[in-house]
């Protein structure tokens, strides 16, 4: 398939050849001259131009002198100097730019003196300051001084456009980047240009801020729920595309300057797609991210979660040292060769011992491929288990046997440029502007070329900017759904280079995965699986889930059972079938576990009682970066290293490995290398004490044939629930700012999420007598949520809820999965 | 043992050197040469008979030049106010990378300085500084600056590393300890015109009603210079 990708862009383009400078460069139809002037080294000076944008020609900054053939096939000079952003160079072109002509350089000049007229020169007080365009082509390309004399225009600044993102309008130079961004590339027009001469301005569509007189927005403002403008999960692209000071963002509004910092390169933690970062630190603490190019994953662009989201990794619980409960039972600070032989002697104890119950591992899904290397080998050789499961979610054996199929080992699949040229897209259970982020711009930019279904019982903000198709189903039943997908939908898949999304929810969905197989088995589609967390993808690959060996070898098989002991040294490893996350927590739950080893799990993310769990197991290790509601259960707390400070790589959902390498060097060690060091001491050599010498064994274990691989699964789809009379179908995913505990510490973020509503059909309102006000959802555990009704246009007999947004914590409050049947009152 | 004409001797065998040695100096007379052993001492009796220029530091101070470069200093705007918006120019400009700054936003309850940016660490290692003078060139608000003190000597690492309330100018007449809040209806430019030349009435009962025992404020200052004189009686 990448083969057949490659030879469509290889097919030869037309080219043109021009002189620019007196140099001779030919490049390919279409180019912009200032792009084909790169291309010899040549710098025009430029504001509103990117890459990455369409050419607009806003900012005149690059104005270059032009003389192109006429129909004669005489060269003639324009009159005037042209915009080289947005003039495509043609054959026979002669360009000269400010270094070989004087009325260009002139030109330049003259612009540069009119952007400057009424910029406030603040550049000490403003945050770009060292790292400005403005202030850099100022220098190079405009006058020493300057003419003017009168008043400038002021306005009141920073004028906060959401909480995070902060416009100065006395700075801004009208380049528009930050509009083309947010229309072409996120495709939520929250802010735009306003207003004409001297008062032209960026800004939101909110009136009252504005001051508007007399004038009204032209366009029609496109509002999220939370009636807040410019709450978009990529605004903090625009605070890095802004060529001067305009906008900045809150977070970090003063905190240093360019020369402050050292930039290290990094992976984001905070989703399966592995954007590559760029960590700014100054003095060993991180004071803020930016994307990094990279073209074949994120482009140039990350979500505000990726960018802002870093303080957890230092908060005031931040773990450093390991703790232990002396005999008052509190937990006190203890040297770590201390807690590490108390690990040793209680897994010991819960192990080896005779009628001893065994111990269960939940790393949980946010780790590298090399930690949940070390924690399925450390459950297999040490604690003599299959009970690990990175999978702290919904999750079923299906998903498992899908996984082991088509998924673990396999390698680099359906890639993001092959999202972007597909035809035609399916999502399951999979919503790509929340759940995916950067999956969803790489969709957009296909907006209008690319037919999108999405099954689901709602049209999301997200699918309708994609302008996605909805392929009804109530929660739970999407693998009917997919089976009786209409004529329509099934050709448009069966379109070379059709692709069918499976997100981690299909996985709560008897026979979705199943069904999923099959379509694409009919139409030729082919699958991707999108998690949501870091961790997942490489969790799967390395062998971290009950039924799952390293390299896709189903654990239930000897022969793959075989392999992998002898590349680890062992004679056998447990046969016994292990159990999933949610079965774990029941076993510890009803005493029937004698250990549990919890890494970054959460325990409020879990819809089962985990803190039960945790209460019932005699012998608690957690390994974390900060402390948790698992340190209070805990009876040793292992400080691990956060993804800042320790090296190591995840697999995105492509199946990309995305290294990084160590941004702040400190003295915290990873999980695979506690893991390691606790083995030692139970005399077990567990050999992933560094990432050379996992990465060797990984490399030794390979990826195995089909025969020592899990069989797809086989599941009858379930029909829709027949649900008791009052009671609807909770529908519910996580939004993509909210409160995830990897969000911890960050307000002005936060701000930005978008509020807590519960959605339900017309009909469904009516039915419950409730169009506006609140609504009680009804939970296992007693407790419940009251959330603000929006009737919205979706699914009859469904409530629509977010999983983890501020007052809609679904796992803890309600005690359900999407799918479950719950209950709900209008009214308080 | 060898005397040092017989080291030359052997060299300039080894180096295949048959030349004699011969100076470049001009020759002297016979008188010069005569008195060629003691002509150093000239030096010492000619200044017999000049003034003095020992200073009896550390007895007696005389001050430097004005424009020597001594300990630096932040100053205020007539009001109190801070001059120093935390832009790190000065850090920037330091070749001996003595000077660390972060800034902070001025808010409504703690306006430090005019305009959105203050200095919230401020700090000069005087064990790293040259006293060149480029972090005050760089100034862009005029708040750094220096003084002639030149008395920089400790004991302590730390104990060299200025703080910001240790580089802070003294309490000008009439100043009233920041933050308090601007002027009203000015802006930083107003400021930067030095068309703040005091703080108004709205300041001070600002303080009042926020820190009513800051030593600055009028009545307190009163009373302050009351009981000092009351104390020399
Ligand atoms: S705010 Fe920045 S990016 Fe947007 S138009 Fe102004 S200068 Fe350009
Ligand atoms: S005087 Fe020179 S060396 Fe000293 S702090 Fe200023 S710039 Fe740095
Ligand atoms: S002293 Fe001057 S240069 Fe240094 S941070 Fe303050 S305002 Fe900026
Ligand atoms: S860069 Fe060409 S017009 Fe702005």
């Amino acid at each position: 398939m990448t083969a057949t990708a490659d030879k469509a862009t290889v097919a030869p383009v037309d080219t043109v050849t021009l002189t620019i400078d007196g140099t001779e460069v030919t490049v390919p139809k279409g180019t912009m001259i200032i792009r084909a002037a790169e291309q010899v080294g040549i710098e025009i000076p430029r504001f509103c131009d990117h890459p990455a944008l369409k050419p607009v020609g806003a900012c005149r900054q690059c104005l270059v002198d032009v003389a192109a053939p006429d129909r004669e096939g005489n060269v003639r000079a324009f009159p005037k100097p042209q915009p080289s952003c947005a003039m495509a160079a043609t054959d026979g072109m002669v360009v000269n730019t400010q270094d070989t002509s004087e009325e260009a350089e002139r030109a330049q000049k003259g612009v540069m003196e009119l952007l400057l007229i009424n910029h406030p020169l603040d550049c000490p007080t403003c945050d770009k300051g060292g790292e400005c365009p403005l202030q850099n082509q100022a220098l190079s390309a405009g006058n020493a001084e300057s003419r003017f004399v009168d008043t400038k225009r002021v306005f009141e600044k920073p004028l906060p456009l959401s909480s995070e993102i902060l416009l100065d309008r006395e700075r801004c130079i009208l380049c528009q980047r930050c509009t083309r961004f947010s229309k072409e590339i996120a495709g939520d027009a929250f802010i735009d240009l306003q207003n004409r001469g001297a008062m032209q301005q960026i800004g939101t569509f909110d009136e009252d801020v504005l001051g508007f007189d007399g004038y009204g927005p032209v366009g029609v403002a496109a509002e999220d729920e939370s009636g807040k403008a410019f709450s978009s999960y990529f605004s903090g692209n625009t605070v890095q595309i802004c060529p001067v000071g305009a906008l900045t963002s809150a977070a970090y509004r003063f905190r240093s300057r360019p020369f402050d910092l050292v930039s290290s390169p990094g992976v984001s933690e905070h989703d399966s797609s592995g954007s590559a970062i760029r960590v700014d630190h100054r003095h060993g603490t991180v004071m803020r991210r930016l994307a990094d190019l990279d073209p074949v994953v994120n482009e140039d662009w990350i979500t505000d979660k990726d960018r802002f989201a870093f303080k957890w990794q230092n908060l005031d619980d931040r773990l450093t040292k390991p703790l232990m409960r002396n005999d008052e039972g509190d937990l006190v600070e203890v040297p770590w060769p201390d807690a590490i032989a108390a690990v040793a002697a209680g897994l010991a104890h819960a192990t080896r011992e005779e009628d001893a119950k065994g111990a269960a591992i939940l790393p949980g899904g946010r780790i590298t491929l090399e930690d949940a290397y070390a924690y399925g080998k450390f459950a297999r050789i040490v604690l003599s288990t299959n009970d690990v499961d990175t999978r702290s979610r919904i999750a079923s054996d299906e998903e498992q046997s899908f996984l082991g199929a088509h998924v673990a080992g396999t390698g680099l699949g359906v890639t993001f440029a092959d999202l972007e040229k597909a035809p035609s897209v399916l999502l399951v259970g999979f919503e790509a502007e929340d759940e995916g982020g950067v999956v969803f711009l790489r969709m957009f930019k296909s907006v209008g070329k690319q037919q999108v279904f999405t099954v689901a019982p709602l049209v999301s903000p997200g699918s309708a900017k994609l302008g996605a198709t909805l392929v009804p189903a109530v929660p739970g039943a999407e693998g009917a759904a997919l089976a009786g997908l209409d004529k329509d939908a099934v050709k448009a898949l069966s379109e070379e280079g059709a692709v069918i999304i499976v997100g981690e929810r299909a996985a709560g969905s008897a026979g979705a995965l199943t069904e999923a197989l099959k379509l694409s088995r009919k139409t030729g589609a082919r699958i991707a699986w999108i998690p949501r967390r870091a961790g997942e993808r490489g969790a799967v690959d390395a062998g971290a889930l009950p039924g799952l060996l390293p390299g896709g070898r189903d654990a239930g098989s000897a022969k793959a059972r075989a392999e992998v002991a002898k590349v680890w040294g062992v004679d056998d490893l447990p046969g016994a079938r292990g159990r999933d996350a949610a079965a774990i927590l029941v076993a510890a739950g009803a005493k029937r576990l004698d250990a549990l080893i919890v890494g970054g799990v959460t325990p409020s993310d879990l819809t089962g009682d985990a803190l039960k769990a945790l209460e019932n197991t005699p012998f608690v290790v957690s390994l974390e970066v900060r402390r948790s509601e698992v340190s209070d259960y805990a009876d040793v707390v292992l400080p691990v290293a956060p993804p800042t400070e320790k090296s190591g790589t995840y697999v995105n959902w492509e199946g990309r490995l995305r290294g990084f390498a160590t941004a702040i060097p400190t003295d915290a060690i990873p999980d695979h290398r506690v893991l390691s060091l606790i083995a030692r001491e139970m005399g077990v050599d567990l050999g992933t004490h560094s990432l050379a010498a996992i990465a060797n064994e990984i490399a030794a274990l390979g990826t195995t044939e089909a025969s020592a691989r899990p069989k797809a699964p086989a599941v009858k789809r379930a029909a829709e629930k027949a649900s008791k009379k009052k009671d609807l179908v909770l529908a519910s995913w996580h939004q993509l700012v909210d409160e995830g505990s990897l969000q911890d510490g960050e307000p002005y973020l936060a701000g930005t999420g978008r509020t807590a509503v519960a959605r339900v059909s017309q009909a469904t309102a009516d039915a419950l007598g409730v169009t506006d006000g609140m609504v009680t959802l009804m939970g296992r555990s007693r407790r419940s949520l009251e959330l603000p009704v929006h009737v919205t246009d979706m699914v009859d007999g469904v409530v629509w809820v977010p999983s983890k947004s501020p007052g809609s914590w679904v796992a803890r409050d309600l005690g359900l999965e999407p799918g479950d049947s719950i209950s709900v009152k209008g009214g308080v | 043992m060898p005397k040092s004409d017989d080291v030359w001797e052997v060299n300039r065998e080894r180096d295949g050197q048959t030349k004699p040695f011969e100076s470049n100096l001009p020759k002297k007379g016979a008188i010069g040469q005569t008195f060629a052993p003691v002509a150093g001492f000239g030096v010492t009796l000619r200044n017999f008979f000049r003034p003095t220029v020992t200073e009896q530091y550390p007895r007696v101070k005389t001050p430097p030049m004005p424009r020597y470069h001594g300990r630096h200093q932040l100053n205020r705007h007539p009001d109190g106010l801070e001059k120093c918006i935390g832009c790190e120019l000065c850090a920037w400009a330091c070749p001996a990378d003595a000077i660390y700054v972060e800034g902070d936003s001025n808010t409504a309850d703690n306006q430090v300085s005019p305009g959105e940016r203050y200095g919230r660490v401020y700090q000069i290692n005087y064990l790293r500084c040259i006293f060149c003078g480029l972090c005050i060139e760089a100034c862009p608000t005029r708040a750094l600056t220096m003084t002639n003190e030149y008395e920089l000597a400790g004991p302590t690492r730390e104990g060299l590393i200025y703080e910001k309330q240790d580089l802070l100018a003294p309490m000008g007449k009439n100043m009233l300890a920041a933050p308090h809040p601007m002027v009203p209806g000015t802006t930083d430019d107003n400021y930067y015109r030095q068309e703040v030349t005091e703080p108004v009435e709205e300041q001070i009962e600002w303080v009042r009603e926020h820190r009513s025992d800051d030593p600055t404020l009028p009545e307190n200052v009163k009373a302050a210079t009351a009981a000092s004189e009351g104390g020399r009686d």
